[in-house]
């Protein structure tokens, strides 16, 4: 009983930040999308725990809300690593050969179009539509930073700067 | 608050009279310039000026995309007075104090000097003669964040006219008489949709800007909303006017954080200022604008799949009619238009329909925003008259192929468009011309690309595209399109047979004629004309199980002939490591390991390595 207890209330607590959002947007069923956008801001990803949640406080079945967090490529049903390594693949990026750098960045980490994150949730790869910033093609974003006219070498060695920042900080 | 037109004609002037410095220094802020380190040139700006004491010789103006993406971080310094103007680019922190010193003397100043997209003054004169700015008026001209700048260039003079002096119906009317087209792709007369909604007995009426720029290699829309927010607020409120809505929503990608922020500032100081809000100068219209940012579906960009993502629903298409005009948010009358198409609206009240046709062609007038982009020397945005042919386009303003390279296509339209060839660059472009070519319109990406350039490859990055973006609510779209990837693959693995070229050519037409939305039924696009104009490329890879351009892994390999000096160059930027060899031996590429990007190949300064 006791164990059920402190269960249900580290759940509560867990989610009291999506209980702010709901109020915020007041459980408005055609506010969803934004409601999954701050709920994702707030926890990085979506787990099952918060889409029934959203959905039981809604009133709509979960399938719904389920549905709509797989539509669309911004929501996450996994968490993803600390840095995130968005790679533009529009049109001016894949003719300037922005797979190249997917492939430098795939093989130092040991990932694939399959298994983007690393086990230890410290790097992310994946490519993302256009950026909009063809000018500076290939464009690679590690989370917020943008990075333009990227080469394989320069993605690689931005790894491995941040490992040895990780490594001086321990 | 400005209460009526009249208020509104003492703001500009006083703001017209306020002193202002000789020089004007404009700093380009858009999205390309930040990443390209406008940022720290920005601050050593400032800094500079405030230690030598310039601040009433020059006001810094920071302005957003000035077009001139090949050369960020960029400056433009103009006097006020003289008319004379400078343009300096490529500017690091270190090259600041000195061009504060030097001014107009361009060879004190030290730095890299453009004028305009052009690095002579011969060149300025040609960009003039072919571009024409509308849309981007403001762009790289005003402060987007400073609604004063924008007033002071005729701004909101346009809604004043059209609340005043004009009823909804001539609103509309003079924007159907200008024959102004959907700049989003289509290219549907903006006037009749607009009528289509202002002729509902309706009690609410949605207007929408649609704003989620998806195309791969656009950004034009972007560059509008991060340079010139208001134009689009503005036009906005007149379209609202003219169709009876008093409700308007912005439908906005989340991957254009600047564009978000610039339009958050700009709504705030028009409603401050009374252009947005209740009795709007006086006239007893009302009109609002809401935000909604877009959570990637490329698929949002068709107009009932945006209407159901606001209502926050999965962004699928449904089937047209009901037209949204008729039947669209919440089942009321709606119009989505596009950015661009709304940047040229407020032009076109303030100067009139007949204006507004004496530029372009006859069946598309106006002027187009293009995205220069791929494997061009001057990547930028430029605006130019419909009708203008693509060489003029290509060589006069993106000054030809990089390296001196071979053209061999430019693709258009984005995964809905196609490839154009040389042969046809001399084809005056406007909605129809494209469409006879193969391509479209689309909303305005250009992306040049060189013999390098694999078009069976280039099929099938569009195809990927595509997979990975269809909704999958229609069958020909979901299924039709994995089909024509797996036939395409087959292809570029060295698989493919005449009966693949068949299969290819029938498929297309099948989903072109049954697919639901506008994405699905131009889909197979990208396909059609690269095997309408590149038929014998797709015939090397089916027959002689060659890839030309060398981009299609499996049917090439690269190896290292005896004119290898040992320069060790091709080793260091091989992404893989599989280059291996001695300084000043010759080297060896492990086959194996090999991923065949071909970096190798563009490295090697001694022509040693092989592409077979």
């Amino acid at each position: 009983m006791q164990e059920t207890n402190e269960k249900t209330a580290a759940m509560i607590e867990h989610l009291a930040a999506v209980n702010k959002i709901l109020e915020k947007y007041n459980c408005d069923e055609s506010k969803l999308i934004p409601i999954l956008q701050e709920v994702q801001e707030e926890y990085k990803y979506l787990s099952k725990d918060v889409i029934s949640y959203v959905a039981t406080s809604l009133d709509i079945p979960p399938a719904k809300v389920y549905g709509v967090a797989t539509f669309y490529a911004h929501f996450a049903l996994e968490p993803k690593g600390k840095y995130v390594f968005k790679l533009c693949d529009g049109t001016a990026c894949h003719v300037k050969k922005s797979h190249s750098i997917l492939h430098a960045l795939y093989d130092r980490l040991g990932l694939s179009d399959d298994k983007q994150t690393t086990d230890d949730l410290m790097f992310t790869v994946e490519t993302v539509s256009c950026l909009g910033a063809c000018g500076l093609a290939p464009v690679m974003l590690v989370n917020e930073d943008v990075y333009g006219q990227v080469k394989p070498e320069e993605a690689v060695a931005i790894i491995d700067d941040i490992l040895a920042k990780a490594a001086a900080a321990e | 608050m400005i209460k009526d037109a009249n208020g509104l004609i003492d703001y500009t002037e006083a703001l017209k009279n306020q002193s202002s410095s000789e020089l004007k220094l404009y700093v380009s802020m858009g999205t390309c310039g930040i990443a390209a380190g406008t940022t720290p040139v920005l601050n050593k700006i400032y800094q500079t000026i405030e230690e030598k004491n310039l601040k009433d010789i020059i006001d810094v103006v920071e302005v957003g995309c000035m077009g001139l993406c090949h050369s960020e971080p960029c400056i433009c310094l103009e006097n006020k007075e003289t008319n004379e103007k400078v343009y300096y680019g490529n500017l690091s922190e270190e090259q600041v104090v000195q061009i504060l010193e030097a001014k107009f003397d361009t060879e004190l100043a030290g730095a890299k000097v453009l004028n305009k997209t052009w690095n002579t003054p011969e060149d300025e004169e040609i960009s003039d003669q072919i571009q024409t700015r509308i849309v981007l008026r403001n762009s790289g001209v005003i402060n987007p964040e400073k609604i004063e700048d924008y007033v002071m260039r005729d701004g909101y003079k346009a809604l004043a006219k059209a609340l005043t002096e004009m009823k909804p119906a001539g609103v509309v009317s003079e924007i159907e008489l200008s024959g102004l087209r959907g700049r989003g792709g289509g290219g549907f007369p903006t006037g009749r949709k607009w009528q289509f909604a202002a002729s509902q007995d309706a009690d609410q009426k949605y207007l929408i800007c649609n704003a989620d720029e998806g195309d791969p290699g656009a950004f034009m829309d972007r560059a509008v909303l991060e340079g010139d927010p208001h134009s689009v607020l503005e036009a906005m409120v007149i379209a609202g006017y003219g169709i009876g809505a008093d409700k308007g929503y912005i439908y906005i990608r989340a991957e254009y954080p600047l564009a978000i922020k610039r339009l958050e500032i700009a709504i705030a100081q028009a409603e401050e200022l009374g252009f947005l809000g209740e009795n709007i100068l006086g006239s007893g219209f009302n009109f609002t604008i809401e935000l909604k940012y877009g959570a990637g579906a490329f698929v949002c960009g068709e107009e009932t799949a945006l209407i159901h993502s606001i209502e926050g629903k999965r962004g699928e298409p449904t089937f047209k009619p009901p037209f949204p005009a008729i039947s669209g948010l919440w089942g009321k009358p709606t119009i989505v238009n596009n950015v661009e198409t709304f940047a040229n609206v407020a032009a076109i009240i303030r100067n009139g329909a007949d204006w507004f046709k004496s530029i372009g062609t006859e069946g598309s007038p106006g002027t187009k925003v293009f995205a220069l982009a791929g494997k061009i020397n001057k990547v930028g945005l430029v605006e130019v008259p419909m009708g203008t042919v693509l060489r003029d386009i290509i060589y006069g303003l993106g000054h030809g192929i990089v390296d001196g390279r071979e053209f061999k296509a430019v693709q258009t339209g984005g995964p809905s468009g196609g490839c154009i060839k040389a042969d046809k660059l001399d084809t005056p472009i406007d909605y129809e011309s494209l469409k006879a070519l193969g391509s479209m319109m689309g909303s305005g990406g250009m992306i040049v690309m060189d013999e390098d350039d694999c078009m069976v490859d280039i099929a099938k990055f569009f195809l990927d595209f595509t997979l990975e973006e269809s909704c999958g609510k229609c069958t020909p779209c979901r299924i039709g399109n994995t089909r024509l990837h797996e036939l395409l693959e087959d292809i570029c693995s060295g698989n493919g047979t005449m009966e693949t070229i068949e299969k290819l050519k029938t498929l297309s037409a099948a989903i072109k004629d049954t697919a639901l939305c506008g994405l699905g039924q131009t889909s197979p696009n990208p396909v059609i004309s690269t095997l309408n104009n590149f038929y014998d490329e797709y015939m090397q890879h089916v027959d002689r199980k060659k890839c030309p351009a060398g981009v299609c892994t499996k049917l090439v390999s690269y190896t290292i002939n005896d004119k290898c000096v040992g320069c060790t160059l091709c080793a260091r930027n091989c992404p893989v490591s599989c280059i291996s060899g001695e300084r000043k031996e010759l080297h060896h590429i492990d086959q194996s390991k090999c991923i065949k990007c071909g970096v190798c190949y563009t490295a090697c300064k001694f022509h040693a390595i092989d592409r077979t």
